[in-house]
């Protein structure tokens, strides 16, 4: 019989952690600091608006780009918290979560042979989205002396003549690094230059700790070449409803909704009564989540630099990233040993594209009684080493 | 007020029994710093008292609550205050409040059992001067006290790894 599975199926690597995955089941006591989500429960107001949409029959598809007064709203929440100016009739889709939008986004604007850059440490799934579309992924590396920022000469040098986007995720997963205006404004430039499109994953937004969040098409004259994707899954602690969107100019985001309207025709209506009813009335819930990441994230990155982990300050998501690379151990030994042996389970940096494999992605959405617990084993891990 | 003792009040209102070694790793000051606020904070009024929530159902002491309303005439020159400080003087008055609706005064009570909060109300409360009138509500059953759920919740499954 012939192999089925098609080349491209076939060039995605699988998951770099699945027999972690496999052995942390089996295990008693695990304390995990591997899951890339808020420990919180979804706000109730919000459950409680989803439970009533089902009770009033509210269970059919929606417009294509989502319901109206959703996009609406989300027009207008954009605007005012990050100046951001998209039009809810044509310029903004909602999707099944920030990873639909992510693949629409790539299929509609990678032709085959395409480069499309991506800055890692990175979410896992950029690279084979863009290999499923059948564009090549190129690797720009953020390094630790730049704090995980993208570094415009790094950048410059990985530009070709088939170069056509670059993929960003500020706050970073994993890293936890932040791009500032500043920051944002020394991409701009080469970005424009070079005539790229930048899709700007910016999911973490709102859990920014040092000052306000800059959305990329805020800078310079970035807008009408990017592709904001975003989401409810971390702010609002949603992450199995499966809501989030894209928002892009008119040309673009109509490429997109063709393709969306195929693969998925539209985002769970359950999920998108739940949004908006987080816009509306979770700020509050939001906000007091969002400050216990931050007192949390303080305790936690200063328990790991005493322990003598080196780590430097996430000013956003909910990762610290700390380095292994005194210890001896490769990263993912380290995760191997640190989960057999005093049952905490962290995510080898190499996972997220080569620039990691010094660091260990640490989640800390976890209560701080576990945090303060999980520092007190890698510190006795640390002193069998 | 500064944000930082904002931050510090909302900490230690959750859980009052941190070090001050702890606060100040979580909101960056250094540890002298948070004792001086804490204790300004206390020297103000602002920080009143530590005490616990305790679940005293689970405990099973037997023990009686509830909310009693009253109607009261208010004074010329006084209004409430004279008899609501009058009545917060009796240790089984636990919180008491103004209110605004369709009676004044909320108290809410506790006693060893309900012989002991019924003799509370009738003996003390319902005969003092100004009272008009006077509704019992024994609680029957807490389900949060203070922002804090008094019963089982499972805790969500989460999965050991994503991204």
């Amino acid at each position: 019989m012939r192999n089925f599975v098609s080349e491209r199926a076939q060039s995605i690597p699988p998951s770099g952690i699945r027999k972690f995955f496999d052995l942390a089941l089996t295990m008693e006591n695990v304390i995990s600091l591997g899951v890339g989500e808020p420990d919180f429960r979804t706000p109730w107001n919000i459950c409680e608006s989803g439970i009533y949409s089902i009770e009033q029959g509210v269970t059919s598809y929606t417009s294509n780009k989502g319901l109206p007064v959703l996009r609406e709203t989300l027009s207008d929440y954009l605007n005012q918290h990050y100046n951001l100016h998209y039009n809810s009739d044509d310029e903004i889709i909602i999707t099944s979560g920030v990873s639909e939008a992510l693949d629409i986004a790539i299929r509609a604007i990678v032709d085959p042979g395409d480069e499309v850059l991506i800055a890692q440490p990175s979410y896992v799934s950029y690279a084979p989205c863009v290999t499923l579309a059948g564009g090549i992924p190129v690797p720009v590396e953020c390094t630790e002396t730049d704090r995980f920022k993208l570094n415009p000469d790094t950048l410059q040098d990985k530009i070709t003549r088939k170069t056509k986007a670059l993929m960003i995720n500020f706050p970073n997963n994993p890293t936890g690094a932040v791009m500032n205006l500043k920051d944002l404004e020394a991409i701009a430039d080469i970005i424009i230059d070079k005539d790229l499109l930048l899709i700007s994953d910016e999911v973490y937004a709102e859990l920014t700790y040092e000052g306000n969040h800059v959305a990329a098409g805020t800078v310079s004259d970035l807008w009408q070449r990017t592709i904001t994707l975003n989401g409810f899954s971390k702010a609002y602690a949603m992450t199995g409803w499966r809501v989030g969107y894209l928002c892009a100019p008119k040309e673009i985001c109509e490429a997109v909704l063709k393709i969306h309207q195929y693969v998925m025709l539209c985002a769970p209506v359950m999920g998108q009564v739940g949004a908006l009813e987080a816009i509306r009335s979770a700020e509050e819930d939001k906000n007091n989540m969002v400050q216990e990441y931050r007192l949390r994230r303080n305790m936690f990155v200063a328990g790991l630099n005493r322990i003598g982990l080196s780590t430097h300050v996430p000013e956003g998501a909910f990762y610290a990233f700390p380095s292994v690379k005194d210890t001896g151990l490769s990263d993912t030994e380290f995760a191997e040993r640190l989960l057999k042996e005093h049952q905490v389970a962290v995510v080898p940096g190499s996972v997220f594209g080569d620039g990691g494999k010094n660091n260990l992605r640490c989640a800390y959405a976890v209560s701080r009684k576990h945090l303060t617990e999980a520092l007190g084993r890698i510190e006795s891990f640390l002193t069998t080493l | 007020m500064q944000d930082k003792d904002l931050e510090l009040l909302r900490i230690l209102e959750d859980n009052s029994r941190l070090s001050a070694k702890e606060i100040a790793t979580m909101i960056n000051l250094n540890p002298d710093d948070v004792k001086a606020r804490i204790h300004a904070l206390e020297a103000e009024g602002i920080i009143c008292k530590y005490s616990t929530v305790i679940n005293w159902e689970k405990a099973g002491n037997g023990e009686v609550s509830s909310i009693i309303e009253l109607k009261v005439s208010p004074e010329r020159d006084y209004g409430y205050d004279r008899i609501a400080e009058r009545l917060s003087r009796f240790r089984q008055v636990k919180t008491l409040r103004l209110m605004t609706g369709t009676y004044d005064l909320q108290l809410l009570v506790t006693g060893k059992n309900m012989q002991e909060v019924s003799r509370f109300v009738s003996e003390h409360v319902a005969p003092m001067d100004r009272i008009r009138e006077t509704a019992t509500h024994i609680i029957m059953k807490s389900y949060k006290e203070n922002g804090n759920v008094l019963f089982e919740q499972k805790e969500a499954e989460r999965l050991p790894y994503s991204f």
